[in-house]
C-alpha cells in the first residue's frame, strides 16, 4: 500500500486535513504542538487505498525537541510514497523554505497551501501555477477547515502518487546552505505571492489589546476561567440529576423486578454492587461532555497561547515557561494528553520539571469526585466558592512544587522561550461536537473496564468473608481502613474513605462508585448519609488529599514512558503522595482546632 | 553598538539586521521568521518583565526578553 504523510509547521492545519481527508477524529487546536505522535488512517486516493499519516510540526529539519526527532526519524525509516506539506497561506513568507528544502532532499512533494480562507480575508493573492512552476511541484490552495479546493487537492495527490513530476530532481541532493533556499524562498514570493502594503485591521488586533493588556490581562483570564467552570456547572449540574433520576427508575422498573428472585449475594453484587456504581458515575457523562465541549472551545481559540504570553513572566519564576501553564490547562481535561504535550520542549529539565507538576492539575476526573462531595457537604451557594477554591490549590501545590525544585540540576534549564501566537479563531460546530463526543466514548470505555473491575472489587472486599456486615469492621475492606488509620486518622479519612482512597490510586472514576458500594447507598441517599456522617472539613480534608495524591495508573505510565526514567517515575510517585499527607493533615488538624476554639 | 529587539518600545517598527544566537535557536528563530532584512514591529511587553509580543513579517511570536536580546534591529528605513 502507498504511504502519504502529512508535514508541516506546527499549527497549519495537518491534523484539522487528516480529519477532513480519513473520517478520523485527530486532535485539533489552535496552539503549536497538538500532535505530538504518528497516527495513520487509511484512505482512497484516486481508487487506491492509501495509508495516510498525520506528523507532528515541526519547524525545521534541524530539530531535537522529542517531537521533532520523531519526525525526523520518521522521514529516514519510512518508505513514503508522497509528502503533502501543509503551508499556512497568510505566512508564506516564513513557511516556504521547509517545502522547499525537503524538494532538495528529493522527497516527492504536494504543496498544499491551506487556510486560503485566512488569506483571502487578508487581501493576500496566491498564484499557484507560477508557484507550483518554481517549486517543482504541484500545488493546491485549500482550507482544510472549510473544504475550499477539495477536490483539487485529490486530483493531485493522486496524479503525484501515479506521475510524479516531469522536472523531479533524479537523485536526492544534499541540503544546500540554508541562505540559498531562503534567497529561493524569497524569489518565490516576488514571483508568485502579492501581499498587501497595509493589512487590513483584524479582529485579533483589536481583541488582543484587551486579552492581553498588561493590566487587565490576567485578571480577564481568571474571569474568563472562573467563566467556563461555572458555566459548566451550572449547565452540568441539573444534567447530571435528571439522568441520576433516570437511572432510578431503571433500577426500580427494570432491574428490581427481574432479579427480585435471585440469591442476595448475586442480587447484591449485580445491583448495588455493579448497577449502581456505574449509574452514579455514569451521571456524570453529560457534565464532561459538557466540559470538553468547553475545552474544545478554548484551545481552538488560541487564548491558549495569550494565557502563555500573560503567565510566562510568573513562570520563569519558578523554572518553568509559558507552555509549561498552558499544558497545566490542558491537564484539566486529562492529565495524560498534557504530559505528552510537553514533548515540544527542548531541553530535559525543562520537560522533566514540567511533567513533575502537571500531575496537580485538577483533572476532570477529579472533577467529579470534588462535585460529587461538594454537593453532599456544601449548600449551593457555597459550591462553586469551594470549587473554585480547589482549582487555586491545583496551581498553588503546581507552583510550590516547582518553587522547591527548580534548583535541583536535573530540572534546571536555560530553553529560550519563543512561540508563535496565532489569530484568534471559532472551532466549527463539527470540531466541538467530535471533541465532546470522543471524550464521551474515551470515559464510556473506561467506564465498561476499569470502573465495572473495581466496583465488583471493592463490593467483595466489603462484603467478604461470607456473614460480616457490609463495610463493617470485619470484613476485608475495614480490616484494610483499620491498618491505615495510624497514617490516615490524623487526616480526618476513616476507613471507609481509606478503601475509596486506595481505588482512586487506579482511577479516580472509581472513588465514587467505591462510595456507593461501601456506604449500600446510591442517588440522594449517599449524598444525604455522607453530608450527616462526615463533617465538611473531614470531606475537604479527602478531597484535598485526592487533589494532591497520584492521579491515575495511566498518568503513571504515562509519566513513566515519556520520562524513560524509573527514578524520576518513583520520584513524581513518592512526592505527591507525601505532599498529599501534609497538605491535608496540616488542613484537618489546624482547620478542627479552628472550628472548636 | 547595534540595538537589538529587547530595546523597541511598543508599537515601535525596526529591521532585523543579524540574528546572533547559538545554532539551536538560531534555527528556531529562523523558522519563526526572524531573518535579517526582515521588518519587525513591537506589539506589547508582558508585565513584571514578561516575554514581548512581537510582529515579525506576516507572523505574531511571543518571545522573552532574554532570548529577544539575541536579534540585532536598525531603525525602520
Ligand atoms: N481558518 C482556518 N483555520 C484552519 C484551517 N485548517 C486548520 N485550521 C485551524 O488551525 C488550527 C490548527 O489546526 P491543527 O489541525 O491542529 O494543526 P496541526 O498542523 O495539526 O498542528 P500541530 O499538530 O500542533 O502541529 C486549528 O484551530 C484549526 O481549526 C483552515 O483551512 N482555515
Ligand atoms: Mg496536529
Amino acid at each position: 500500500m502507498k504511504r502519504i504523510a502529512l508535514l508541516g509547521m506546527p499549527n497549519t492545519g495537518k491534523s484539522t486535513l487528516f480529519n477532513r481527508l480519513s473520517g478520523a477524529s485527530a486532535r485539533v487546536g489552535n496552539w503549536p504542538g497538538v500532535t505530538v505522535d504518528l497516527f495513520t488512517a487509511k484512505i482512497i486516493v484516486g481508487g487506491d487505498m492509501v495509508e495516510l499519516v498525520d506528523l507532528p510540526g515541526i519547524y525545521d529539519l534541524h530539530g531535537y525537541a522529542d517531537d521533532e526527532k520523531l519526525v525526523r526519524h520518521f522521514l529516514e525509516a519510512q518508505q513514503l510514497d508522497l509528502l503533502a506539506v501543509l503551508v499556512n497561506a497568510a505566512q508564506l513568507d516564513r513557511q516556504l523554505v521547509l517545502p522547499l528544502q525537503l524538494k532538495q532532499l528529493g522527497f516527492p512533494i504536494v504543496l498544499l497551501v491551506n487556510m486560503i480562507d485566512e488569506a483571502k480575508k487578508l487581501g493576500i493573492a496566491i498564484d499557484a501555477p507560477s508557484l507550483a512552476a518554481g517549486m517543482g511541484a504541484r500545488v493546491v490552495k485549500v482550507s482544510a477547515k472549510y473544504g475550499d479546493g477539495h477536490k483539487d487537492m485529490m486530483l493531485a495527490l493522486a496524479q503525484a502518487l501515479t506521475a510524479p513530476e516531469a522536472n523531479v530532481e533524479k537523485a536526492p541532493q544534499r541540503l544546500a546552505e540554508d541562505d540559498v533556499v531562503e534567497r529561493q524562498a524569497a524569489d518565490l514570493m516576488r514571483s508568485s505571492v502579492h501581499v498587501p502594503a497595509r493589512l487590513p485591521a483584524q479582529f485579533s488586533d483589536q481583541l488582543d489589546r484587551v486579552l492581553m493588556n498588561q493590566w487587565l490581562g490576567l485578571p480577564l483570564f481568571f474571569l474568563a476561567m472562573y467563566g467556563v467552570f461555572s458555566g459548566v456547572f451550572t449547565l452540568g449540574a441539573p444534567l447530571q440529576g435528571w439522568l441520576g433520576d433516570a437511572f432510578g427508575l431503571v433500577k426500580m422498573g427494570v432491574l428490581e423486578p427481574l432479579l427480585s428472585g435471585a440469591p442476595p449475594l448475586v442480587y447484591g453484587l449485580l445491583v448495588e454492587g455493579i448497577f449502581d456504581g456505574v449509574a452514579t458515575v455514569a451521571s456524570f457523562v453529560p457534565l464532561i461532555v459538557l466540559f470538553f465541549f468547553f475545552m474544545a472551545i478554548v484551545e481552538d481559540s488560541g487564548y491558549l497561547s495569550r494565557a502563555a504570553y500573560l503567565m510566562d513572566a510568573l513562570m520563569a519564576r519558578m523554572g518553568l515557561d509559558g507552555r509549561s501553564f498552558v499544558m497545566l490547562l490542558m491537564g484539566f481535561g486529562c492529565n495524560v494528553p498534557a504530559l505528552m504535550g510537553t514533548r515540544v520542549m527542548r531541553s530535559r529539565p525543562l520537560r522533566l520539571l514540567s511533567m513533575l507538576v502537571i500531575p496537580f492539575s485538577l483533572c476532570s476526573a477529579r472533577l467529579q469526585v470534588f462535585l460529587f462531595i461538594i454537593a453532599a457537604l456544601f449548600t449551593a451557594r457555597q459550591a462553586p466558592l469551594v470549587l473554585t477554591s480547589l482549582y487555586i490549590m491545583s496551581f498553588v501545590i503546581a507552583f510550590l512544587t516547582a518553587l522547591l525544585f527548580k534548583g535541583k540540576r536535573q530540572f534546571r534549564s536555560e530553553e529560550p522561550f519563543v512561540i508563535e501566537l496565532p489569530p484568534y479563531r471559532l472551532p466549527t460546530l463539527r470540531q466541538v461536537w467530535v471533541r465532546g463526543w470522543l471524550e464521551a466514548r474515551h470515559f464510556l470505555v473506561r467506564a465498561s473496564k476499569i470502573i465495572v473491575a473495581g466496583v465488583v472489587l471493592v463490593w467483595l472486599l466489603t462484603h467478604l468473608p461470607a456473614g460480616v456486615a457490609p463495610a463493617g469492621p470485619d470484613s476485608y475492606a475495614g480490616l484494610i481502613g483499620r491498618f491505615m488509620q495510624p497514617i490516615l486518622g490524623p487526616l480526618g479519612i476513616d476507613e471507609k474513605l481509606t478503601i475509596a482512597l486506595i481505588f482512586g490510586f487506579v482511577a479516580k472514576e472509581i472513588v465514587i462508585g467505591a462510595l456507593v458500594v461501601i456506604y449500600g447507598l446510591e442517588g440522594d441517599a449517599l449524598t444525604q448519609h455522607i453530608g450527616h456522617s462526615m463533617s465538611w472539613i473531614q470531606g475537604y480534608s479527602f478531597m484535598l488529599f485526592t487533589l494532591i495524591y497520584t492521579p491515575c495508573l495511566s498518568t503513571i505510565a504515562t509519566l513513566r514512558s515519556e520520562s524513560k526514567s524509573l527514578r524520576f517515575t518513583m520520584f513524581a510517585l513518592a512526592w505527591p503522595l507525601f505532599l498529599a499527607w501534609l497538605v491535608s493533615f496540616a488542613f484537618y488538624q489546624v482547620a478542627s482546632r479552628l472550628v472548636t476554639l | 553598538m547595534s540595538s537589538s529587539l529587547a530595546s523597541l518600545l511598543p508599537g515601535q517598527d525596526a529591521t532585523i539586521v543579524a540574528v546572533q544566537a547559538d545554532e539551536a535557536l538560531h534555527h528556531r528563530l529562523t523558522a519563526m521568521g526572524f531573518r535579517a532584512g526582515k521588518p519587525v514591529k513591537l506589539m506589547r511587553r508582558g508585565a513584571f518583565f514578561g516575554p514581548l509580543h512581537v510582529r515579525v513579517g506576516s507572523t505574531d511570536v511571543i518571545i522573552r526578553r532574554t532570548d529577544a536580546i539575541h536579534i540585532k534591529i536598525a531603525p525602520a528605513a
